[in-house]
């Protein structure tokens, strides 16, 4: 049997203004949050690998570092049909980098020993796409991102991605750890029977401690990068905006528009 | 620690533009900090003439691996034995797909820093200060490094320029690891689609995931017609990646880099992958339905509507205009 392991983040809600707090140069993490929209692809992908029987899945395990909100995620990623999940949730690893960030991931992984880890293309508000290779380093095993296309056969992955020159097709041995790209599936929604039985469903939180990490290694002392305030960047002058009401009117501002211009 | 090394990306005989823009980049930061500029290139088949071309950039050393190409692990065991046995302070990344997951399994080896998207890169005090763009662009943060520090540039982010000669290439031995035998390139650079031209068009219509569906994109196809011309239409990794449109006409960080005279935009987001790739265009028009997608804050022209209703009668008045 193989369980797979699911990395989801906690992220600020799109429609929700997001700021920089000018006396850290970080974002500023309040406000309404959400699952890492693309973190649902990853979700959705062990689901299918499990539905479909390409892998005898028996367990799919969502985990997470970071603030105590964030188990509102993992509520989110089990109702969409995770076994469980684990919540590092320590003040110890506020602040760290996506070194020290997937480095504690890399540890909570080891204490599930799964035989893949799945991971969304980005997340919303970090978007380093560089956690999932940070993770595979930390485990030793083999990592590739963005993929769009999985195939299962044994212990071997056929994984298809866009990379700079076209598409690839790579071979993958298992265990693995692959950030998987929007275009790999359409998430489902999950059923109002799935968020109601969500909260039953086991979640464990745990401490720096208690996952054996090495707090010298996480939070912002144990990071290497180091945020400083933010700045502005030049100021470029605003576009303008029609907002469609009425479309022969929309059509004619946009005609006009263009002529002035001479693109027409 | 003052010398920097950079990786360049090559394929075909050619190496990649953003590779050696970061040459280029360290070379200049490497005279500040008073080192040198090493460049480390990994392949099986990578020839005296394309390695040593990058002394033209600046590189003071072309050290060649022979190792696989095209995935990150190889690469990650290459610059980390060139790095382990010389003094670096700084490994820089033309950006790219590569770029990032081989920067971050080097920063994660070494125990290292990494920035990406990194829009520019300054010495101040002995230490590299990378700029990186957040929130859409509306702030920069910047990043040093307490230790070692991998910097990934953003999609051509840095500068090409020539500055010296082709140097001697040395081959570096290195013993590959445990994880580079499990991954393998069965296939590289397929071009899925017709080959359209999209970077001679002085026009270019964009069709986004909010056209919906594959068809939809004669929407597209109607408009860029009316324009007539030199017009042509282009696509966002969405709508190749779901098989809508070719990878020929892909903008962004892994497609094309555009600068037409008119850019117009239908059910495109603007994610920064994909702005990288078009900011350069003269204007920028975009049609969205949602007032809150990104591309409303690059667009010369936004107009908040269904692409759906406004492009057909958009395609009726440019034509009844040419008349
Ligand atoms: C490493 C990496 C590399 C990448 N490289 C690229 C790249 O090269 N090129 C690229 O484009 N992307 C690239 N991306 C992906 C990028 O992040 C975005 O996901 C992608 O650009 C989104 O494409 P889109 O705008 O078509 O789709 P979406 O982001 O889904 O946007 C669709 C838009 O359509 C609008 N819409 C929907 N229906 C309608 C309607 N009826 N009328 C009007 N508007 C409507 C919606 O409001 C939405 O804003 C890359 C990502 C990563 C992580
Ligand atoms: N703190 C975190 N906890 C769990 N997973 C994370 C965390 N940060 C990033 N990830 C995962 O890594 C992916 C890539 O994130 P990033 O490298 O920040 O763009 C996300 O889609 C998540 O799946």
């Amino acid at each position: 049997m193989t369980k797979i392991v699911v990395l989801v983040k906690e992220v600020p809600d799109a429609a929700v203004h997001k700021q920089v707090d000018s006396s850290t140069g970080r974002l500023d993490r309040s406000g309404e949050k959400t699952l890492n929209p693309f973190d649902t692809h990853a979700i959705e992908a062990a689901l299918q690998l499990k539905e479909s029987g390409a892998l005898p899945v028996d367990e799919v395990v969502a985990i997470t570092v970071g603030p105590a909100g964030a188990e509102k995620a993992l509520h989110k990623a089990v109702s969409l049909g995770a076994d469980r999940s684990i919540h590092l949730a320590d003040d110890a690893v506020a602040g760290s980098d996506v070194v020290a960030t997937g480095y504690a991931l890399a540890e909570l992984v080891k204490r599930e020993n799964p035989d893949l880890v799945l991971l969304g293309q980005q997340s919303d508000d970090g978007q380093s796409y560089a956690v999932g290779a940070v993770v595979a380093e930390n485990l030793g095993w083999p990592g590739l991102t963005q993929v769009i296309k999985l195939d299962v056969s044994g212990t071997e992955l056929t994984c298809e991605r866009q990379a700079e020159y076209g598409y690839d097709t790579v071979k993958v041995t298992l265990p693995a750890v692959i950030s998987v790209g929007d275009a790999i599936n359409e998430p489902r929604y999950p059923s109002l029977k799935a968020i109601m039985g969500a909260k039953k469903k086991p979640l464990e939180k745990l401490t720096v401690a208690d996952a054996g990490i090495d707090a010298s290694k996480v939070g912002a002392e144990g990071s290497q990068a180091v945020w400083q305030s933010a700045k502005q960047p030049p100021a470029k002058s605003a576009g303008e905006i029609i907002e469609d009401d009425d479309t022969a009117a929309t059509v004619e501002k946009i005609v006009n528009w263009l002529d002035e211009r001479k693109l027409i | 620690m003052s010398n920097i090394l950079v990786y360049a990306l090559h394929h075909e005989g050619a190496i990649n533009k953003n590779s050696l823009g970061a040459i280029s980049t360290a070379s200049k930061l490497a005279a500040e900090l008073g080192g040198e500029v090493h460049v480390a290139l990994v392949g099986e088949d990578i020839s005296d003439d394309v390695a040593g071309s990058v002394g033209k950039y600046g590189a003071a050393k072309a050290l060649r691996v022979n190792a696989p190409a095209g995935v990150a692990q190889p690469v990650v065991d290459a610059l980390d034995t060139i790095a382990s046995a010389g003094d670096y302070g700084y490994a820089i990344f033309g950006g790219g797909l590569l770029g990032f997951e081989a920067g971050a399994g080097l920063a994660a080896r070494r125990g290292g820093g990494i920035a990406v998207e990194i829009t520019g890169l300054r010495v101040d005090g002995g230490q590299l200060v990378a700029e990186r763009p957040i929130l859409g662009d509306s702030s920069i943060s910047e990043i040093k490094f307490k230790g070692f520090g991998v910097v990934v540039g953003r999609l051509n982010a840095f500068e090409v320029v020539e500055s010296g000669s082709p140097v001697a290439v040395e081959d570096v031995a290195v013993s590959l690891s445990d994880a580079s035998g499990k991954v393998s390139v069965v296939t590289r650079g397929e071009q899925r689609g017709a080959d359209v031209n999209i970077e001679d068009a002085n026009v270019l219509i964009t069709g986004g995931r909010g056209l919906g569906k594959p068809e939809n994109f004669s929407l597209a196809d109607d408009l860029a017609k009316a324009f007539g011309g030199n017009s042509a239409v282009a696509a966002t990794r969405a709508a190749v990646d779901a098989g809508w449109y070719p990878y020929a006409g892909q903008i962004g960080q892994t497609g094309k880099t555009v600068a037409p005279k008119l850019y117009l935009g239908l059910g495109v987001s603007g994610a920064i992958q994909h702005k990288v790739g078009m900011q350069s265009a003269e204007n920028i028009v975009a049609i969205n339905k949602d007032s809150n997608a990104p591309i409303f804050e690059f667009a010369d022209l936004g107009v908040v509507g269904d692409l759906h209703t406004i492009t057909p009668a958009l395609t009726e008045a440019i034509k009844a205009k040419k008349g």
